[in-house]
């Protein structure tokens, strides 16, 4: 599947909250050769961000070692319910995806 | 007698390696198995079970899993079982290819065209299989077993497990017949054994992490043919049916808590 749907879960701990994001996204290594024998050009998200009720916790930056549809998981100091979680990746296409749930 | 305490120590070396490697594995598997990446295809699944195909135009929304027209919650723990309206034994995915046949008027060709898919493309059974088996999550893993045809067709199946064929005289005891056995990494269970079907069932169909690809029970009876050397069985054939109702059987009574991970 191309780059695509997200799911999120954030759940809420003795005084943490954890994260849980599953993305769509090929992560293409450009090291693959198609059936044509041409190199599938790379394709990858560089920059993941998550943000706690709008303020930034989390600034990552990733590679194409990462697998194609990749899970995070992310365990944040403290958090309520009802505390808007926020995950949005860049690729380096300029591709972007988000997605937004409230801590449960 | 140098040599052979040499030998010795050795082999126990490498016994305790493969020992490690074992608990490794089993340290890693509670870890990928609380994320599968196989819920991201549940939503392309729900699109496709509500898409109106095939001749009549019509989507699968009617189709009876078993519990009644279009019904879902709990069906495909229940599955494999008796339909009366095909007076045979069928298996989620061989149900699905009779409602792609009598509801959207297809014909098997047709729909059978390209089963098992790809990383960029799953099948239309392989995105199907995770939506609906995702509507039984937390339900108890009881197929049928109460029909003349039901207790056949479990017989069928576990005759088939033992059954040797092929060119290299192989059955699925094969490989799944002795506890502590692996290929390479992958441990072997014995699948015969309920404490073993159990976890395994309960996590099909599932996501195979080494390949990126959604992979569903007829794919996996297919492919074990396949290592086996036996001519391809047939998609959705009584051979397969039989072998997974087997198997889910003797799985029964467990929650079902996939679609889960694959290495």
């Amino acid at each position: 599947m191309a780059a695509g749907p997200m799911k999120m879960r954030a759940s809420l701990g003795a005084g943490f909250t954890d994260v849980r994001v599953l993305m769509t996204h090929p992560m293409e290594t450009g090291l693959r050769k198609d059936a044509d024998g041409k190199i599938v050009p790379q394709h990858f998200i560089q920059n993941l961000t998550v943000k706690m009720n709008g303020k930034t916790v989390i600034d990552a930056q990733i590679s194409q070692a990462v697998s194609r549809n990749p899970v995070f998981s992310f365990r944040l100091k403290g958090g309520a319910k009802g505390d808007k979680i926020e995950v949005s990746w860049l690729d380096n296409h300029g591709e972007s995806a988000a997605i937004e749930a409230a801590v449960a | 007698m140098r040599l052979i305490a040499f030998a010795a120590a050795l082999f126990a070396s490498c016994a305790a390696s493969a020992q490690d490697v074992g608990k490794e594995i089993q340290r890693y598997r509670p870890m990928v198995a609380a994320g599968s990446p196989a819920e991201l295809f549940e939503l392309p699944g729900e699109e496709l079970w509500k898409k109106p195909q095939g001749p009549k135009n019509v989507s699968l929304e009617r189709c009876d899993l078993g519990e009644g027209p279009g019904v879902l919650k709990g069906a495909y723990a229940h599955l494999p079982r008796y339909f009366k309206d095909a007076d045979r034994v069928m298996d989620l995915e061989s149900r699905l290819l009779y409602c792609m046949s009598t509801l959207q008027g297809r014909s098997r060709d047709e729909a059978t065209a390209r089963v098992f898919g790809s990383a960029e493309r799953p099948s239309e059974f392989e995105l199907l299989s995770i939506y609906i088996a995702g509507e039984s999550r937390g339900v108890r893993i009881e197929p049928g077993m109460s029909q003349p045809k039901e207790k056949a067709t479990y017989e069928l199946g576990r005759a088939l497990y033992f059954h040797r064929v092929g060119a290299w005289d192989f059955s699925c005891a094969s490989c799944h017949g002795d506890e502590g056995k692996r290929i390479r990494m992958q441990e072997l269970p014995v699948l015969y054994k309920p404490q073993y079907a159990r976890p395994v069932i309960a996590s099909w169909p599932a996501y195979r992490v080494s390949t990126s690809q959604v992979i569903t029970l007829q794919w996996r009876m297919n492919d074990c043919y396949r290592q086996m050397r036996t001519p391809e069985p047939t998609f959705g054939s009584e051979t397969t049916v039989a072998l997974i109702h087997f198997l889910t059987v003797t799985a029964r009574g467990e929650p079902y808590h996939g679609p889960g991970n694959k290495r």
